[in-house]
């Protein structure tokens, strides 16, 4: 008889699937909240696999040496530094556009994230350069460019932050934002455009890749590990930030209570 | 497998500084980022618990 004593809720009318629920900053926080745990298992399974497989398992290049491992951390961080600073610009327009609030928190939860793969695309890159070009930096077109973006990174970040008036203070990273994405396809295509010192890509999506199958697992592996990470980051960043900004409202108390 | 012991894996065919280098650096940065994101939800909780408080007084 536990059937009567618990009935079941009564079957919803099936609805077609909204993803605009979860722009309220409630819905959310719980979506975020259960995709963190997967973020964070894809993130160490990957990077334990492709330290593995390029570290362990690739062969020695024969051009470079042992050198050219580094590509299996610069490439995903220089990925994902472009990659993240074209969704921070895409949420922050979003949240200029249409005034959400959700966007504007995500554009400032992927920021520091963001700063920090273009840091450490810049990094890997000297500690490569020197090997391999005799010098740590260089300022080619590729090389001033990344550069450029880690400064666009700050300077959103510094603007934010520059302001108590959150949403003025959105509004003006927006646009910051949005001026500085026109440099993400000049440093993806600078190595075409100009004669830089910077070797060309190795993988694009019109030709096979030009690189032994381990080097290529490795290289996609790490990448895989470096987006879950960037996603996990922002998503658990971006929860912080509702709870900072909707520290007044009933549901968000809750969560405090039922602690 | 590429190496034939330890020593020959940790001098990365002398290439050890650079390479070390990257990755210590790129651990080290991931570690700062999980830390800097526990301690922002913790002072986001604290600041929240805080006004509830001065709110119930």
């Amino acid at each position: 008889m536990t059937m009567a004593l618990h009935p079941t809720a009564p079957a919803e009318p099936r609805r077609p699937a909204r993803w605009s629920r979860f722009a309220a900053p409630s819905a959310f926080f719980a979506l975020a909240g259960r995709l963190q745990p997967w973020c964070w298992a894809v993130a160490v399974l990957a990077a334990l696999a492709g330290l593995v497989v390029g570290l362990l398992v690739a062969p020695t290049d024969f051009q470079q040496g042992d050198s050219y491992r580094i590509l299996f951390v610069h490439v995903p961080s220089a990925w994902m530094s472009m990659v993240i600073y074209l969704a921070m610009a895409f949420w922050a327009g979003v949240g200029l556009v249409f005034n959400t609030r959700l966007a504007a928190m995500l554009a400032r939860a992927l920021a520091p994230t963001g700063a920090m793969m273009t840091f450490l695309a810049l990094w890997t890159g000297s500690l490569w350069g020197k090997p391999t070009w005799g010098t740590w930096w260089v300022w080619d077109a590729r090389l001033t460019s990344e550069l450029l973006l880690l400064f666009l990174y700050v300077g959103f970040i510094a603007l934010q932050a520059s302001t108590d008036d959150t949403r003025r203070g959105d509004r003006a990273g927006a646009v910051l934002a949005l001026v500085g994405a026109v440099n993400v396809p000049v440093i993806y295509f600078s190595v075409t455009w100009w004669n830089t010192l910077h070797q060309g890509s190795t993988i694009n999506l019109t030709k096979a890749p030009s690189m032994a199958g381990t080097m290529l697992a490795g290289l996609l592996l790490m990448t895989l590990a470096f987006w879950a990470w960037s996603v996990g980051a922002a998503l658990h960043r971006a929860r912080s930030i509702v709870i900072e900004r909707e520290a007044d409202t009933d549901w968000v108390r809750q969560l405090a209570e039922a602690r | 497998m590429a190496w034939t012991s330890f020593a020959d894996f940790a001098a990365m065919g002398g290439y050890a500084l650079y390479v070390w280098g990257s990755f210590a650096m790129t651990a080290a940065a991931l570690l700062w980022e999980a830390i800097t994101l526990v301690q922002r939800r913790r002072d986001a909780v604290d600041e929240m618990r805080a006004e509830i408080s001065r709110a119930h007084r």
